[in-house]
């Protein structure tokens, strides 16, 4: 479903970010991606959103080859794709309830839909009371729970989540990561791109190594390994 | 298609409400533009106003000798009315010219005793003629010192008011050319003031706008609601730049008034306020819009 074929990125001579990456992601995989601060996990994520194009190789996600993708093509591709941010990225000016009916919003749902299905979808993240709170008004475990549910509320075909649990604590990161394992099992494939030891140890899953653009390692079932 | 229409002018309002004080800012500047531009409209109106009032007040008199015929006025005026730079033509008769001068000079005790002294009335009658355009004056002119009317004619006033008429004329011109590049001017400064004005505002949402666009929205999904708070912008500084002209109108109407005695602003304010209004809507909603559709293309391209 998701392959990157001899992908590089390179900003310029000093600084090569992806070399020559191969990999593939099949439906419905858990796939965590872990590495070094600068190791190319952040830009891979980029690439596959089309939020920067690669110097060389092709990144393929369903029907989008997606390097070739213009940008009034993006938001087709993104609406495929629920994305989940360490910063969490939630709109400002707009409350729990608003920030996941966007998403459904854009698609250009109709709002009888957005009635039936944001509730639930903040019921399954534990945030009905929180619903008409601002992102001010939240906690960062709070704020994370609303951004996941807005990366799945439209059923994407996939969920990336971009160092989810980097500004939690250890409790509200185990609550983050019981939520990514919940939509996987309801059939979404999640890539989870994380610096976190124990949460990928206590995954058994899939693990891709990145150590200086390059994949180092890439194991079923693996471990947290940077070495 | 109505759903997308419907909520991107829910999240237009939304964000002229919720975005506190880079709407208030950008809204305090449109209104100083529209102020500036509606200034300009009722300077433009005085300009030309006073330009008429002027205008209407240069003439050329022609006095006949004493003793031409009425008949023979009437042929001199008929042939003047068939010259196309000529808007009005006043016959003052002999009797009437005197009737002007004793009511003109009914306080001037040794005038009017003079006068009563004469036998005969001295004043010549004569055709007060009034140009369309001032620049047509020496065509006029001209065409009464034509051989033929000499032996008709007194005298022409132009040639003595000629240096007057002339300058009047060329103040007449230049006052409305520099008003319209005044206007042109001040309008191209408040444009820009406005546009970054707004480009500041959307600068600081470009995260907003760089979240929706990882969410998936249309490049018309975010701009829409942009440009209608840009014209919401336009619409409340519309009726705020017309509530804050009001006092200044009601301030400034007697001072106008002495220096133009025809010119009633307050009246012109009052009875022209819906179109002013009309103006204000027009430029606030095009010059809110577009810097919104301006600005925030910029941040369309993540």
């Amino acid at each position: 479903m998701i392959s990157f074929q001899n992908v590089s990125k390179i900003y310029n001579s000093h600084s090569v970010a992806l070399e020559n990456i191969n990999l593939s992601i099949n439906p419905n995989e858990f796939v965590s991606i872990v590495g070094r601060n600068g190791a190319g996990k952040s830009t891979l994520i980029k690439l596959l959103i089309g939020e920067e194009k690669p110097s060389k190789g092709r990144v393929i996600f369903g029907p989008y080859e997606v390097n070739k993708l213009k940008p009034q093509e993006l938001p087709d591709l993104r609406r495929q794709i629920g994305i989940v941010f360490q910063d969490y990225r939630l709109l400002p000016m707009n409350n729990a309830y608003e920030n996941i009916a966007f998403a459904l919003e854009v698609e250009g749902r109709a709002q009888s839909e957005i009635e039936e299905f944001v509730p639930q979808v903040l019921d399954m993240v534990g945030l009905t009371q929180r619903a008409y709170n601002f992102p001010h008004e939240l906690s960062g475990g709070e704020k994370q729970r609303v951004a996941i549910a807005r990366a799945m509320i439209h059923r994407p075909a996939v969920v990336v989540a971009d160092e989810p649990t980097g500004n939690l604590d250890p409790l509200h990161a185990a609550e983050i990561v019981k939520l990514l394992i919940k939509i996987n099992e309801l059939g979404t494939t999640v890539i989870l791109v994380t610096h976190n030891k124990d949460v990928v140890n206590s995954l058994h899953r899939r693990v891709i190594s990145l150590d200086n653009g390059k994949i180092i390692r890439d194991e079923e079932k693996g471990k947290y390994m940077l070495a | 298609m109505i759903t997308n229409l419907y909520r991107i002018i829910k999240y237009g309002i939304q964000g002229f409400f919720r975005n506190g004080w880079a709407s208030v800012s950008a809204l305090l500047v449109i209104m100083l533009a529209l102020f500036v531009f509606l200034a300009l409209i009722i300077f433009n109106v005085l300009t030309v106003n006073a330009l008429n009032v002027l205008r209407d007040k240069i003439d050329i008199s022609v006095y006949f000798q004493p003793d031409v015929s009425e008949e023979d006025i009437t042929k001199v005026r008929q042939s003047l009315e068939s010259l196309k730079e000529i808007k009005s033509i006043q016959y003052i008769s002999r009797n009437e010219a005197l009737a002007l001068f004793q009511e003109r000079h009914k306080n001037d005790e040794t005038i009017s005793k003079a006068i009563s002294v004469l036998d005969d009335n001295p004043l010549s009658a004569s055709l007060n003629i009034k140009a369309n355009d001032p620049r047509d004056y020496p065509v006029i002119a001209s065409y009464l010192n034509n051989e033929n009317l000499k032996n008709l004619i007194d005298q022409v006033n132009y040639n003595q008011n000629q240096l007057v008429i002339n300058r009047l004329a060329k103040i007449l011109e230049t006052g409305g050319k520099i008003g319209l590049g005044l206007t042109v001017i001040l309008s191209l400064v408040a444009i820009f003031v406005t546009l970054n004005t707004i480009i500041l505002a959307i600068y600081s949402t470009k995260d907003e706008i760089s979240i929706m666009r990882l969410v998936g929205a249309s490049n018309k999904f975010i701009r829409g609601p942009y440009i209608i708070q840009g014209a919401l912008y336009g619409v409340s500084a519309a009726i705020l730049s017309l509530i804050l002209m009001a006092p200044l109108i009601y301030l400034s109407s007697p001072y106008v008034k002495i220096l133009m005695p025809e010119m009633n602003l307050q009246g012109y304010f009052y009875g022209n306020l819906l179109k002013l209004f009309g103006y204000q809507l027009l430029f606030g909603i095009t010059l809110g819009a577009v810097s919104s559709a301006i600005a925030v293309r910029k941040y369309l391209k993540i």
